[in-house]
């Protein structure tokens, strides 16, 4: 019999609501707000006390997918970057830098969001950076 | 008194009466909700209280619901208050837990958490240590009661409307484990909508906590809008007080009215 809470961060947005994920014999069963936490002091939205249900999701995507003829399937990371790579190169070639869009996330850090928006002006060369809070 | 609770929590353990204990520990500098096995290190168990006492309380029966839905067959000990145990009886009656599965660990709670509550019983029939002190009365309510119709009717209505509608009154709540929830109905409460549906979507809920709610206040704690939740429930429960005698878990066998036909039991 293995009950744990571990106290962690949500992921949903940059607020930095302390919560504890509530497991038993490895599996998720629930969110509990952190008490303690002088962010959210025993709070969430509506967002953060769902959080338990996406990282066990039987459709939480685990392998990166690329469509071919017409079919998403399922394939190995090396496989989908270099496809993505030469796609972004061919169209950067054809079509120039602004032909591309970076959309951010604010379920990631901030640490790979900065990467993103650099990968998009230094290595790709647009300023065409937008982010999902703002849709 | 937390040193006779972990001697108790230790004996219970060690003679092998209890599978585990729910309780609370302090963890990475917070409280957390926590199931002690037999030799787990009782020196880290905490009552739930920082600044102030009772700052850091968690729903441990619905803990416990969890762990004994999993687990039937096994016994668990479980740190209680006078809501808490208040809440045990009303679990075992909507046949949620059973009673010889469950040992409860009785605290009272002290004058200034009791007074914060304006609880009716702050402190379980089974008191393993502490001092209790009496039961305070419900001046919220009666302040309430005392203001216009239609005072009380705009105070409602504006306090409801700031809800952000994450239901966290019904995550919390230690009585709440429908498997399909009203509050998601979508002839009650539209989807996606905000605001929410005023005031249809807190008053289903007050009607849904009648015979339930055991006014351990954690719905109200966990707002982040601050709407006086406690108080509406309290209400409601004294509603059910007055028409049909019934306070939610103050009697171990007591029968809930919502459960009766006919005319209304004596009060």
């Amino acid at each position: 019999m293995d009950y744990r809470n571990t106290l962690t961060t949500c992921t949903y947005c940059g607020c930095g609501c302390n919560f504890f994920l509530e497991s038993l014999d490895g599996k998720l069963t629930g969110t509990i707000p952190c008490k303690t936490s002088p962010v959210n002091e025993g709070k969430l939205c509506i967002k953060g006390w769902n959080v338990h249900q996406f990282v066990q999701s039987e459709r939480r995507l685990k392998q990166p997918l690329l469509r071919k003829n017409g079919e998403l399937t399922e394939v190995s990371w090396e496989e989908a970057l270099a496809f993505t790579a030469s796609k972004l190169k061919e169209i950067k070639e054809a079509n120039g830098s602004d032909a591309i869009g970076f959309f951010a996330s604010a379920k990631v850090t901030n640490e790979e969001n900065y990467l993103m928006q650099k990968f998009a002006r230094a290595a790709i060369g647009t300023n065409n950076v937008d982010h999902c809070a703002r849709l | 008194m937390i040193d006779r609770v972990k001697e108790k929590i230790n004996e219970l353990l060690s003679e092998g009466s209890v599978k585990g204990v729910v309780a609370l520990v302090t963890a990475n500098g917070h409280v957390a909700p926590c199931l002690f096995q037999k030799g787990d290190d009782l020196d880290t168990l905490c009552l739930g209280d920082t600044e102030k006492s009772g700052d850091a309380r968690y729903p441990l029966n619905r803990v416990l619901c969890t762990i004994a839905r999993q687990y039937p067959d096994d016994v668990f000990g479980v740190l209680v208050r006078g809501c808490d145990e208040r809440g045990l009886y009303g679990l075992y009656r909507l046949n949620q837990l059973e009673p010889d599965k469950v040992v409860p660990i009785g605290i009272p709670c002290p004058e200034s958490l009791a007074q914060a509550c304006e609880c009716k019983k702050p402190y379980p029939d089974d008191i393993v240590a502490g001092e209790k002190f009496e039961g305070i009365s419900q001046q919220g309510v009666e302040d309430m009661d005392n203001k216009d119709l239609s005072t009380r009717f705009s105070f409602w209505m504006d306090q409801f409307s700031k809800c952000v509608k994450c239901y966290g009154c019904r995550n919390i709540c230690p009585m709440c484990f429908c498997r399909e929830c009203s509050l998601e109905c979508e002839d009650l409460v539209s989807k996606g909508d905000l605001p929410v549906d005023i005031p249809v979507f807190h008053l289903t809920r007050a009607m849904h906590m009648a015979d339930r709610c055991i006014d351990c206040g954690l719905c109200e704690e966990a707002c982040p809008s601050d709407i006086p939740l406690r108080l509406l429930y309290k209400k409601t429960a004294e509603i059910m007080n007055t028409e049909f005698g019934f306070t939610s878990g103050i009697n171990k066998n007591e029968k809930s009215p919502l459960s009766l036909m006919g005319p209304a039991p004596e009060k």
